[in-house]
């Protein structure tokens, strides 16, 4: 919104010939001014740990010993020799099976998580947009579950998915809807959905109340006379409510793909090691500071920030052309 | 003289300071070591006027190391002493002080080879606090009422196991489970794992020399009959199980067998347990008579931060710990192992843990995990290793198929040497 009000009026003037540069040059020194300490705080918060990142995942640097890293190129990364008999052996992050599974765990659980919390919040904003009794303790009490520490959710949800304690397995006993007590965070089978089944409980709340603020900007006039028409309600959703809260929606389904495609808590305390929901931040982690590989973590870690961030601008560029194509 | 008085207070300040030393200590969390530990630290902030700190860790090891690493990595002054693990020593030597010449009045009171496994380069890094072998804990009451001997080979314990869960769960006991032990993908599952392999011949991975030994006929054999467990003797849920977990099934009464370290025999003796009175304990099963029990060789142990500020009030508390009188306490109230071969000789021990006087030998002849070999490779040697049997466990592949993979990776883990 910023970079609009910045940018346009800015163009505006430069057409014209710069009537009013001087105004335009003030008010942009200003804008720089008052940027300037985000900037810096991001240079230092988020710039110098990356930059210090993708150095050491070209260097074989160990934790133990980080001053005494050399330059090893893209070995981290890929690299292959080959064998007398002419066979090539490939090794490095590129080439191991490890952290493709990890991608396409990490890959996997952020199509269905978004998918579904999509789905589930912009229902449950619509419930909460329409006028009922208590609406606002209602609005109040669906943001507990984001509001609760991730981990200690997680925690929570662990001894609720107990296999022996569990109050889960209790319920779903008693409903007789299972034969016998599920190892859920344990069979690699389950393992999976239970990390999908807490992220949702956790993360549906937060896409509702971005799809609610989108929702709440629709003029009510528009549904008025959408009702005079005599239009459908499926209708009027399809073609009004959808096309208006586009923006805001792909706002928000855009916050969680980032989110959830570096997930690291949850899965760490509900199953850690686990081949099944091993993700790229966990198998980073792990090269970092469990294994003595500290550099072919850090290239873990510059790899899962190239595809976020590849993901991400192809997202975004997607997204425009479509809006444009509407247009 | 305003100036003379503020200055002398400053000096006492200082002065008291360099005396009273502040230390913060790392230790682990599992069973009641918190609580034990702050008894002694009242005592020993009341002997010498330090103040101790006590940073507790999470209770799965792995993670334990992880976060060491990551403090010691960046030079952490905060914490001051870690409690390590018997692998860690070649790990972290040299983030650690050398013990050697502080210790020297009282080393030759410990077991040689405990002190051996903490040496590292001619440093001794730690000081053992308490050494650990894990027991078969067994129900006597139920194998009573069935008529059963306790077990001493591995099919033997399956069988037994299998009888008793039948008639328990017959008799109402619905959540009953013939046997827990750990098999969370974690560095417990590699003790376990060892175990099992050990005590079939099947050798301890990577034998002393540096040879590769996982990939063979009898250690396949020892992972396929523990694959035959899961679902069966024991909950499918022992995958995520670590020591606490399955100790949780086993003092509520639901279990008739568990695999796990000496301090589950006092708290199943505690006043709040299901089965205080009703247990007895066992070495560990072996595959067929004549083989050797073997147990996975544990222990903790002390070490002083080479960050630490305050080094020489650092030693004066990890020798506290590891003494005389604290370690025999630790071996009455906790039924921790202690490491100094004096104790298991003295009567108030043998009395209150009567198992401890029959537990030398067997720690004795304990398996060590081939951290000594691997050096700072064990890790991703033991999480290969872990892995791959949790594979097998939870059903992906055979132990054939995934021993041989894991030779494989081992061997490329290893290079030209460990």
């Amino acid at each position: 919104m910023t970079e609009l009000s910045l940018a346009s009026p800015s163009a505006v003037a430069v057409t014209r010939g710069g009537i009013r540069s001087d105004l335009q040059a003030q008010r942009v020194r200003s804008a720089w001014i008052f940027l300037a300490p985000t900037l810096f705080v991001l240079a230092i918060v988020a710039g110098w740990p990356l930059i210090r990142t993708i150095y050491f995942s070209f260097t074989d640097a160990s934790l133990t010993d980080l001053s005494g890293a050399n330059f090893v190129g893209f070995k981290n990364y890929l690299s292959w020799i080959t064998l007398k008999s002419g066979r090539i052996v490939y090794s490095g992050l590129l080439a191991d099976p490890a952290w493709w599974g990890a991608v396409w765990n990490t890959l996997k659980f952020t199509l269905i998580s978004v998918v579904i919390e999509t789905v589930l919040g912009l229902i449950v904003a619509l419930v909460l947009n329409a006028e009922f009794r208590g609406r606002g303790l209602v609005r109040a009490a669906i943001l507990i579950p984001w509001a609760i520490p991730t981990i200690v959710s997680a925690k929570m949800w662990a001894w609720m998915l107990n296999d022996q304690f569990g109050i889960l397995n209790d319920m779903l006993l008693g409903l007789g809807l299972i034969s016998q007590k599920i190892a859920w965070t344990a069979s690699p089978d389950t393992a999976m959905i239970a990390v999908l089944v807490v992220d949702v409980w956790k993360t549906t709340p937060f896409m509702a109340l971005l799809i609610l603020a989108g929702l709440q900007m629709v003029p009510g006039d528009i549904y008025e006379a959408a009702r005079i028409d005599g239009i459908h309600p499926v209708r009027v959703f399809w073609h009004l409510t959808l096309p208006l809260i586009r923006p805001a929606l792909m706002v928000a389904i855009i916050f969680r793909m980032l989110d959830s495609l570096r997930i690291f808590d949850l899965i760490y305390v509900l199953t850690p090691n686990n081949a099944q929901t091993r993700t790229m931040s966990v198998l980073a982690r792990e090269n970092l500071f469990e294994f003595d590989k500290f550099a072919y973590g850090a290239a873990a870690s510059t790899m899962l920030f190239l595809i976020i961030a590849t993901i991400t601008v192809l997202y975004m560029w997607f997204g425009r052309v479509n809006l444009e194509g509407e247009r | 003289m305003k100036l003379l008085a503020t200055a002398a207070i400053l000096g006492a300040m200082t002065a008291s300071g360099a005396f009273a030393a502040e230390l913060s200590i790392a230790a682990n969390s599992t069973g009641k070591n918190v609580d034990f530990l702050r008894a002694r630290f009242v005592e020993f902030e009341a002997k010498t006027g330090h103040k101790v700190n006590l940073v507790t860790m999470p209770s799965s090891s792995s993670e334990q190391f992880g976060q060491y690493r990551l403090w010691l990595a960046a030079g952490n002054t905060d914490v001051d002493i870690y409690q390590t693990d018997i692998v860690w020593a070649p790990q972290l030597a040299d983030q650690f002080i050398d013990l050697t010449e502080a210790t020297k009045d009282v080393a030759a009171n410990f077991f040689p080879s405990i002190i051996a496994s903490q040496t590292v380069n001619e440093r001794l890094v730690s000081l053992p606090m308490y050494t650990d072998a894990p027991a078969m804990y067994y129900r006597k009451d139920l194998l009573e009422k069935y008529g059963k001997q306790p077990p001493k080979t591995w099919d033997e314990l399956e069988a037994t196991a299998k009888e008793i869960q039948e008639k328990e769960r017959a008799a109402g006991q619905a959540d009953f489970w013939g046997f827990v032990f750990q098999a969370n993908a974690y560095e417990g599952l590699t003790c376990n794992a060892l175990e099992w392999i050990k005590s079939s011949g099947g050798g301890q991975i990577i034998e002393p020399d540096g040879t590769i030994s996982i990939n063979n006929e009898k250690a396949a054999a020892a992972i396929d009959r523990a694959t035959g467990w899961i679902g069966t003797i024991t909950p499918e849920g022992v995958l995520a199980y670590k020591e606490e977990e399955s100790r949780g099934v086993w003092q509520t009464g639901n279990a008739a067998f568990m695999r796990n370290w000496p301090y589950a025999y006092a708290l199943g003796n505690g006043d709040d347990s299901a089965i205080k009175g009703k247990f007895g304990v066992l070495p560990l099963p072996v595959a067929a008579a004549g083989d050797q029990p073997s147990s996975a060789l544990g222990g903790w142990n002390l070490a002083v931060s080479k960050y630490s500020d305050e080094q020489e009030a650092a030693i004066e508390l990890v020798k506290f710990l590891a003494s005389s009188e604290v370690q025999k306490k630790r071996a009455v109230e906790l039924s921790n192992l202690p490491t100094l071969s004096a104790l298991y000789d003295d009567p108030d021990i043998a009395a209150s843990q009567p198992f401890m006087a029959s537990w030398k030998p067997i720690f004795q002849n304990a398996v060590p995990r081939p951290s000594a070999v691997a050096k700072v490779k064990y890790n991703e040697v033991s999480s290969k290793f872990w892995s791959a049997v949790h594979n097998t466990l939870s059903g992906n592949g055979s132990a054939a198929d995934n021993l041989e993979l894991l030779e494989v990776e081992l061997t490329g883990l290893k290079g030209d040497a460990w």
